[in-house]
């Protein structure tokens, strides 16, 4: 991570399914990254000129720009092309039910569907049959009961088309410009549906906004786009839930948020993703905080053969705090890079980050985080808790926590744990009848405690379920 | 009833080999109390690890027997004469906590995270499903019960999972706490964290209260109270045996806990073996005495 680079470095891509190569596509580009591939994408949604002209920007900067490298530790991308990948497939709605159908899915995700006690609806509606429906009906209810309240919350390829001015101010402007870093310019080229969130001054959207089926629904989760401005003294909880359901058509993942929040105002942005094990997970998430705002990022990453993730907040107004709280768990050949960025632009800011990981069967974790503070920004204060909870001798854990202090006159706390569950802890659950397994669930269950209590409850449910079928190794 | 009986256990530690158990026999039945007396690095604390299956030890020679009978189990269950007597080495230490076993900690793990509640009530579920596997594997397999998804916090786990559901369990606990004077915010308190030495000794009693073994292996419960704490330990300690029937194999290196918790048994133990064993007098003679009259009358040097 380079110290004069005002953004966060991360990126998100999948690796490709061949099963669904072929199949379910009414408008598919070809491979690559070209003009023509961005001009199609933008024709087919029916965008302005203004956003077609901003694509073809973020494509030349893509391509002026070097892949990521050099950093310490770096999970490793070369496995990952970006010239094979098919950038745009959307789905062909005639024929979506034939082959999104939920038997067509590998026997890896129905499983896990299953084992997380998943409705048959919800099933469906996660594999891309009549999740439309039923996310479409769940969505205009909440709506209506918004509308009211002047809360926007809509497909963000809907939002160009109905609120272009405020798109057109906030979208990848001054959040995450498509010159951040490489995936971020390869995601403003090529982006895809994600979510839409507006709330007007001094509203409290009281229960959470949560795009659960709705992203899947479209089979467009892998260019997926947040945006949510939270306007002055206004609150929202926005839950992003993609546990095992980005599996689909899509072979590409180049993921972005941009969150405003305004002053006085609170937003928490929550996700729990499990992504297939052939996934490459690179994501580009900020979000700036005026005076006295408040953002907390609360994020659960599992699965993904590789993941970057450090969801970053610019602390730019006075008086402005932030929270991370991120979960990560590695398997059997995977590289989880997680942490968070918190830049204190201002004075009287304050950060806590905390975060847990766990590594088993050989996989890494590995905690990258940077805070920044800048000259001026006094009486500012940080946080920092890392946890590294393993479980073998094969697993590993790195923790590369970068301290950017500037100012004197701040508070700065670092602490890293890093421990091999213990047997002695073991032992302990088991002389009291419960099983080894079960005894490890439990011990790990504890661990990320502090981070299911954050979450509504059937997220937290899902959270807990989704770490003991990994535990079990049952999702493969 | 039930009787634990270990003979001629030899055992060491399990990486390395160090021999720490060197011949021990010893046999406690249900209802009865020992004491298992001895200097430090005697084995004592190591003869509580094996019997409970701890893995850092490997056991070269000898047995750990646990026969049990009919009473021990409930009107339900009628032990058949091949299950009557187990051999607790083959055993994993869950099998051998559904069987009837305990081990009260003298340094419980401090889990955090998993409450109290969850802890207890997991722990008794598990049991009773792990002993239900154990006595009735050749009935064959009993219809799986559908997992209907979660009626409480997901912290408390599933609450259709298991025989003893949340409400039915938090009266369990109410009424344990109550019994042994704990205060009830420790139901929500995580496991041991931050508890202080008399706490985690009165969560271990608790725990036995709740989990109801045939046989309780407590490992200096003693150390570390003060004289009140100690009283309510011994209390929780007598209750198990008086209402439970619970064996008590009691580890400890003082006389003051045997004042209130009258031994039937005690054993001095010496180099991993038990040297001598009599009635509650010896323990007294030990306080008066210490240990190296006992040497001196086993091998004749001090």
């Amino acid at each position: 991570m380079s110290s004069d680079q005002d953004h966060l470095k991360e990126t998100d891509t999948e690796a490709r399914f061949e099963f669904k190569k072929e199949e379910n596509s009414a408008v598919r580009s070809g491979k690559g990254l070209t003009e023509e591939v961005i001009r199609m994408i933008s024709e087919d949604k029916d965008e302005p000129d203004w956003m077609l002209e901003r694509r073809l920007r973020a494509l030349e900067q893509y391509q002026n720009m070097p892949m990521p490298s050099g950093w310490p530790g770096m999970p490793d991308l070369s496995e990952l092309d970006v010239e094979e990948i098919i950038p745009y497939i959307r789905p062909d709605v005639d024929k979506r039910e034939g082959v999104d159908d939920w038997t067509e899915l590998p026997d890896e995700i129905k499983d896990t569907f299953d084992k997380l006690g998943i409705p048959e609806a919800e099933k469906n509606a996660l594999s891309g049959v009549g999740a439309q429906y039923e996310s479409e009906v769940v969505y205009q209810n909440m709506q209506e009961q918004w509308e009211e309240k002047g809360v926007i919350f809509c497909n963000m390829d809907k939002a160009v088309q109905d609120h272009p001015e405020l798109v057109k101010e906030h979208f990848m402007t001054t959040c995450v410009p498509p010159s951040d870093n490489k995936f971020a310019a390869l995601h403003g080229a090529v982006w895809s549906g994600g979510s839409f969130v507006y709330v007007p001054e001094d509203v409290t959207v009281e229960m959470p906004v949560q795009a659960y089926f709705r992203m899947n629904s479209e089979g467009m989760g892998q260019f997926e786009h947040t945006l949510i401005i939270a306007e002055e003294g206004s609150e929202v909880h926005y839950i992003e839930g993609c546990s095992a359901p980005k599996y689909g058509t899509h072979n590409l993942h180049s993921g972005g948020v941009e969150v405003f929040v305004g002053e006085d105002a609170h937003v928490q942005y929550s996700t729990v993703q499990n992504w297939s094990k052939n996934t490459f997970n690179l994501n580009t998430k900020r979000a700036i905080c005026e005076e006295n705002g408040t953002m907390e990022w609360v994020s659960g990453s599992m699965g993904s053969k590789v993941t970057m993730l450090y969801p970053c907040t610019i602390l730019k107004g006075r008086g402005s705090t932030d929270t991370h709280i991120t979960i990560a768990l590695a398997g059997e050949g995977q590289d989880i890079d997680t942490g968070a960025k918190v830049y204190h632009n201002a004075p009287e800011t304050s950060s806590t980050i905390e975060s847990k990981s766990i590594a088993k069967d050989g996989g890494r974790t590995n905690y990258r985080g940077l805070v920044h503070i800048a000259d001026g920004a006094e009486n500012s204060s940080t946080a920092v808790e890392c946890d590294a909870l393993m479980f073998d001798n094969e697993s590993t854990s790195d923790t590369m926590p970068y301290m950017e202090i500037e100012e004197s006159k701040v508070d700065v706390a670092h602490e890293a744990t890093v421990g091999k569950i213990g047997d002695e802890d073991i032992f302990y659950l088991q002389s009291r009848g419960l099983d080894d397994d079960d005894a490890k669930k439990m011990i790990v269950a504890g661990f990320i405690e502090p981070i299911t209590e954050e979450l509504p409850i059937e997220y937290a449910v899902e959270l807990n379920r989704l770490i003991e079928l990994e535990m079990e190794g049952s999702l493969g | 009833m039930a009787r634990l009986e270990l003979s001629n256990l030899h055992a060491e530690v399990a990486e390395g080999d160090e021999k720490i158990l060197e011949g021990v026999d010893l046999e406690v039945e249900s209802g009865e109390i020992h004491a298992l007396m001895g200097p430090n690095g005697s084995g004592k604390s190591t003869t509580a690890k094996v019997i409970a299956g701890h893995p850092a030890y490997e056991v070269t020679e000898g047995e750990v027997l646990l026969h049990l009978e009919d009473e021990e189990f409930g009107e339900d269950i009628e032990i058949d004469e091949d299950q009557r007597t187990w051999d607790l080495l083959d055993l994993e230490p869950n099998e051998r906590a559904a069987l009837g076993i305990f081990l009260g900690f003298q340094y419980p793990a401090e889990i955090e995270g998993v409450t109290m509640t969850n802890f207890l009530r997991t722990a008794l579920n598990a049991k009773i499903e792990e002993r239900e596997e154990l006595f009735e594997e050749e009935e064959g397999e009993e219809a799986e019960e559908e997992d209907e998804g979660f009626e409480s916090s997901p912290m408390e786990g599933p609450a259709d999972e298991g025989e003893v559901g949340v409400a039915e369990f938090q009266q369990i606990l109410q009424e344990k706490m109550e019994q042994l004077d704990m205060d009830e915010k420790f139901a929500q308190r995580y496991l041991n964290a931050g508890f202080s030495g008399g706490e985690k000794k009165q969560n271990e009693v608790l725990q036995a209260a709740i989990l109801e073994p045939s046989i309780a292996v407590l490992d200096e419960i003693d150390s570390g109270l003060d004289i009140d704490r100690l009283q309510d330990v011994s209390e929780g300690i007598n209750a198990l045996r008086d209402e439970q029937g619970t064996g008590i194999l009691q580890i400890t290196h003082y006389q003051r806990i045997l004042d209130y918790v009258e031994p039937d048994h005690v054993h001095v133990m010496l180099d991993g073996q038990i040297a001598k064993s009599g009635g509650p007098e010896l323990a007294e003679k030990l306080e008066d005495k210490g240990y190296d009259w006992v040497r001196e009358d086993v091998y004749g040097t001090a």
